[in-house]
């Protein structure tokens, strides 16, 4: 079995070994629920689709997916198995990638366990089910780039609790980096070419095109180069930071 | 076989490992000792390929660490200091896992594995959370990580520390089975481990190799070597008459038990003249030794010497 295989079993099978992956799933499952009833009005907009169901994802990510990133790394360096995983015959790319990779498939059983708001919508009315694939992947893909920046941050530091409000930190600034919050901050420091850069950064604004249910390539593009430049980084990070 | 060439480390000006260069071959046991913080576990965690020299390098079995590191790590069998493992996973999990990782399997797989749990008897708790076992537990189930492969090539730092006397002289014995075909290296703080397990030590102190030979070699150096020691009934009577004896450069005697050491000239032989003017003069003697040397001694003169030259230059 290959390096990445093995260490993404290992990992996923960690999650359910303790209650942690339990009370996520329970968690997101209620909030997602909550939100898209109630904050979303979804039975009062009297459409079927499932706009108000996605749109909340990014806020629920925003804390829930800092929450299962933290200990990828962190807990390595504080238990000291980090020596372990990195001395046996697996590169430092199939660590890193392999530990990712888990916790992405371990979001992505949470956010399929939400297909019963799918049954609903469409016993309900006659949704356009191709546009809530696009969001469910969209949703997917934004859920990835903040597990690779929640990578990163983990790697850096030993305690949980600094990579968890970190992660959140960062993530809460990418999300709003096309709204006047983060701009204004920039344009008094910076030419404009860099604040136009900076507001394509923006989660909201890739994953807000996606839940519309059109998959644009350069969308695609931009979440796959977050996760690589996060994952990139998370290597680099543990590297400078084993001596330590 | 482990081969190291001027192997250095540096953390900013700080030189924690200072172009080390010794060479293992396989049937040997090599005992690392040295203070706290002299530069044992960053050789270590070098030669297993966790830290990159800053200058100098090493083969692992002739595998380069930093140009081949894939195959080192195959070949070598790694137990980092504290013996970490996963806590959430049980013991069958954890050495399932490794033996994924190491590629393991059919028949060989269960063999090996079946064969690590015989050693470190694993049986009763294979099914138990890490976390759960005793610390005793938790260093044999790194140990048998370690070895499950059958590597050629054992790096043990400190695999015997949190064990009680029993478990030690386990661990001791484990070492020893494995030693006649594998080179192994070991770090420790215990001198008497470096007895019943090393067939060759290398102290080092701030990063260097200050002694590198057999125990026996190092027993040697000692002040203590070919020293007779004795208890008797009245110690100035025995103390007169080991003055009496040509070739005893000093006597000393120990003020909490009364012990008696009598330190040759150099090079020379004491035990029968001593002997022989014991009884001439009649001295009970309650017991009498030939010392072999002590290794505690050895190392304290040969690390605090080093510092000494430290604080000096």
């Amino acid at each position: 079995m290959s390096g990445i295989a093995t260490i993404f079993k290992r990992e996923l099978r960690s999650y359910f070994a303790t209650p942690v992956a339990y009370v996520f799933i329970v968690i997101f499952l209620l909030l997602s629920g909550a939100f898209t009833f109630y904050l979303g009005n979804f039975y009062e907009r009297g459409q079927a689709d499932l706009q108000p169901f996605f749109n909340f994802h990014p806020w629920l990510y925003l804390f829930l997916v800092p929450a299962v990133s933290m200990r990828l790394w962190a807990e390595e360096r504080k238990s000291g198995t980090i020596e372990l995983l990195l001395t046996l015959p697996v590169t430092m790319w199939q660590a890193v990638f392999g530990k990712f990779l888990a916790a992405w498939a371990f979001i992505a059983i949470a956010l399929a366990l939400t297909f019963p708001i799918w049954i609903t919508v469409n016993y309900l009315g006659s949704p356009d089910n191709g546009v809530i694939f696009a969001s469910y992947v969209g949703s997917l893909l934004m859920a990835g780039a903040f597990l690779a920046i929640g990578s990163c941050i983990s790697a850096s530091t030993r305690n949980q609790v600094v990579a968890f409000i970190l992660t959140v930190v960062i993530c809460f600034l990418l999300l709003l980096a096309g709204f006047p919050l983060v701009l204004d901050f920039f344009r008094a420091v910076a030419p404009q070419g860099i604040v136009d850069a900076i507001a394509g950064l923006s989660f909201l604004t890739h994953f807000g095109s996606i839940a519309k249910g059109v998959i644009d390539l350069r969308d695609l593009i931009y979440f796959v180069l977050m996760i690589g430049a996060w994952l990139y980084a998370t290597a680099v990070v543990i590297d400078l930071k084993k001596a330590a | 076989m482990i081969e190291t060439r001027q192997l250095t480390k540096r953390y900013g000006g700080f030189t924690a490992v200072d172009a080390i260069t010794f060479k293992v071959e396989p049937g040997q046991v090599l005992g690392f000792l040295g203070p706290n913080g002299a530069g044992k576990s960053t050789t270590m965690k070098m030669l297993a390929g966790f830290l990159a020299p800053t200058a100098g390098g090493a083969t692992v079995a002739g595998f380069d660490v930093e140009k081949q590191p894939l195959e080192a790590k195959r070949a070598l069998g790694y137990l980092p200091e504290g013996a970490p493992s996963y806590g959430e996973m049980s013991v069958r999990e954890f050495l399932d896992f490794i033996a994924d990782v190491r590629s393991l399997a059919g028949d060989l797989r269960d063999k090996r594995i079946d064969d690590a749990v015989e050693r470190l008897h694993l049986e009763r708790v294979l099914e138990q959370p890490i976390d759960t076992l005793s610390k005793g537990f938790k260093r044999r189930v790194g140990l048998a990580g370690a070895i499950l492969h059958d590597p050629k090539v054992l790096i043990l730092d400190e695999p015997t520390d949190g064990l009680d006397p029993n478990q030690k002289q386990e661990v001791r014995t484990l070492i020893n089975s494995m030693a006649r075909d594998k080179t192994i290296i070991i770090s420790t703080h215990l001198l008497e481990e470096v007895h019943a397990v090393c067939s060759r030590a290398i102290i080092i102190a701030a990063g260097r190799i200050l002694a590198d030979a057999s125990p026996a070699e190092l027993e040697a150096r000692s002040r203590y070597h070919q020293a007779v020691s004795l208890t008797a009934v009245n110690v100035a009577e025995a103390k007169d008459a080991l003055s009496k004896v040509a070739d005893v450069a000093a006597i000393e005697v120990d003020p909490q038990d009364g012990r008696i050491t009598a330190f040759p000239k150099p090079g020379r032989s004491i035990f029968v003249a001593v002997g022989d003017a014991l009884k001439a003069q009649g001295v009970a003697v309650r017991e009498l030794a030939l010392e072999p040397g002590r290794l505690d001694e050895v190392f304290r003169t040969i690390t605090q010497g080093a510092a000494g030259q430290e604080a000096r230059t």
